[in-house]
């Protein structure tokens, strides 16, 4: 990202490669993204459902080829196992077991679409800010051995960055955990099972007509 | 230039065993299962005991017409065998066959990762056909095969983790590098999940609802003819020849066997992963489809908790060994 995004002032310091003669890598780079940008911009505006899915599916995995160039190649594979392999189908699961018709959906807009465009484009703004701001004079070195490879990668999360990491292990915990807890309150089975003994009794005796002793068969 | 010839020579190889592979354990399929069914199977085709009825059901397939339905999406739908079939090629590439880099397609850093990554791409290819034939019977394959994938990645990616754990790296050549034989019983449980697991995610029988053709016609299939069903076909044999030569490299030790180590390497990868092919094919003969609901439960209540009891023993092993 640094690369296409970091102000002329940091290509200007000496030592550092300029943008006048790109690489082959940065060319590819550009490309991509173009195209994982027009990806995106087709997911969010196409009126077909499925398609917008499937759009996502591009886009992601344009996603993941600027992160090979960048050399960051485990977090490139593990941007298409987690994103492309489940995510999307986990949408497309979705999707079919509800509404997936072919064609056009005439009801697949919104009046917010205007508010959704500025909340983007003020995210995206201050996120190429903070990445310019940060990255403003580092460089990544291309050529030479992988610097995102798999043992970098690893050694650097788990020394540096420990504390987030089980942060966040928690927090997917507490949403697994409430996904669970959601899920359970509509099922009626569970309800009539954990319910207390009494109300279990009264609503078995006014289905059946029948006193205690065919509790446990709902 | 040398380099580049390399590379062309370690693709071409690579796309000459895609293409050869999944034919030969079709073949093998037909006859072995023919034989256990106490019938011949092909006969004719070739001369030699039908040894040519795949090219001749290949060229069949390529002279039916190509058929898209009126209501289907056309796109999504041409372009669903493609999506199904290409993940398994690159895939290949990967998969290391005798020790050293000589003998890869290309070394991957992440490769179980890159093979679990790309492996899971192929099921799009389904989803999309079910979803694109504007078919009752197809989205209900679509829907079963999805509702698989789910379940069944997760046991698949947990034993992936303890071998990688048991190595120390997540590169397929370095997991053989480390292997040693007590590996073997070490790891067994996990292999066992990855397996059952993988022939899940392949939709082969016992695990073929989504493509249950008593039931729902195919599935995802009903209204692929011609060569887009080839292809389709195709990519499920590929998908036995990743899975058996994933399991043989992850799981029996890849190129290591009893003797022959320097040289023979890449017999002992092809053998074990015949073998694997061969009880893929046994057991599509001699056990009945599970259901729905069995299948969820298989997976949740015995395969998950299978890979966390593996992922503690390694650690445990692991721990004690330094």
């Amino acid at each position: 990202m640094t690369h296409s995004i970091a102000s002329p002032l940091a290509a200007a310091v000496a030592d550092h490669p300029g943008f006048l003669s790109p690489t082959g890598v940065e060319i590819a780079f550009v490309l991509v993204g173009l195209a994982t940008l027009g990806a995106a911009v087709i997911t969010v505006t196409t009126r077909q459902l499925v398609h917008a899915a499937l759009w996502l599916v591009v886009a992601l995995g344009g996603l993941a080829v600027e992160y090979l160039l960048l050399t960051a190649e485990f977090i490139a594979w593990v941007q298409v196992l987690i994103y492309v392999g489940s995510i999307v189908v986990l949408l497309l699961f979705g999707l079919m077991l509800t509404r997936a018709p072919i064609g056009r959906s005439p009801d697949a807009d919104s009046g917010n679409r205007w508010v959704a465009l500025g909340v983007a484009l003020a995210a995206a703004a201050a996120l190429v800010w903070i990445v310019v701001d940060a990255f403003r004079t580092t460089w990544i070195d291309l050529e030479g051995p992988a610097q995102g490879s798999t043992a970098v990668t690893g050694a650097f999360l788990f020394r540096n960055w420990v504390l987030p990491f089980e942060a966040l292990s928690v927090l997917l915990l507490a949403a697994l955990v409430g996904a669970i807890v959601l899920s359970r309150k509509h099922d009626t089975d569970a309800a009539v099972r954990s319910a207390p003994d009494t109300a279990a009794r009264r609503d078995q005796g006014r289905s059946k007509g029948e006193g205690p002793g065919k509790e446990g068969q709902s | 230039m040398n380099d580049v010839s390399d590379v062309a020579l370690r693709l071409a190889i690579v796309f000459v065993v895609f293409l050869v592979a999944p034919l030969l354990v079709g073949q093998t399929e037909h006859k072995v299962m023919a034989h256990m069914q106490g019938r011949l199977g092909p006969m004719y085709a070739g001369g030699f005991h039908g040894w040519a009825q795949l090219v001749a059901d290949g060229v069949k397939f390529a002279q039916k017409e190509d058929v898209v339905p009126a209501a289907a999406d056309r796109r999504v739908f041409q372009l669903a065998p493609a999506v199904a079939l290409l993940p398994y090629l690159l895939v290949l590439v990967a998969i290391p066959v005798g020790p050293g880099d000589g003998a890869v397609g290309q070394v991957v850093d992440a490769g179980i990762f890159f093979v679990l990554a790309v492996m899971g791409i192929g099921v799009l290819g389904s989803l999309m056909a079910g979803w694109a034939s504007a078919n009752k019977f197809s989205l209900l394959g679509g829907l079963r095969t999805a509702a698989q994938l789910l379940s069944y990645e997760l046991p698949m990616l947990l034993a992936a983790a303890s071998v990688a754990m048991a190595a120390g790296t997540v590169s397929l050549t370095g997991i053989l590098d480390a292997f040693a034989w007590w590996w073997l019983p070490w790891q067994i449980v996990g292999a066992l999940v990855f397996f059952v697991a993988g022939l899940a995610e392949l939709q082969r029988p016992p695990f073929d609802m989504p493509v249950a053709d008593s039931e729902i016609i195919f599935g995802a299939y009903t209204e692929y003819t011609g060569l887009r069903f080839a292809l389709f076909l195709l990519a499920e044999y590929a998908g036995i020849v990743i899975l058996c030569a994933l399991t043989t490299v992850l799981f029996l030790g890849g190129w290591h066997g009893p003797f022959g180590a320097d040289g023979l390497g890449w017999l002992w990868t092809l053998l074990k992963t015949a073998l694997l092919a061969f009880v893929v094919i046994w057991l599509r003969v001699s056990y009945p489809r599970l259901r729905e609901d069995q299948l969820q439960k298989l997976a949740w209540t015995t395969l998950v908790p299978l890979a966390l009891a593996q992922i503690a023993l390694t650690g445990i092993v692991k721990v004690a060994i330094n």
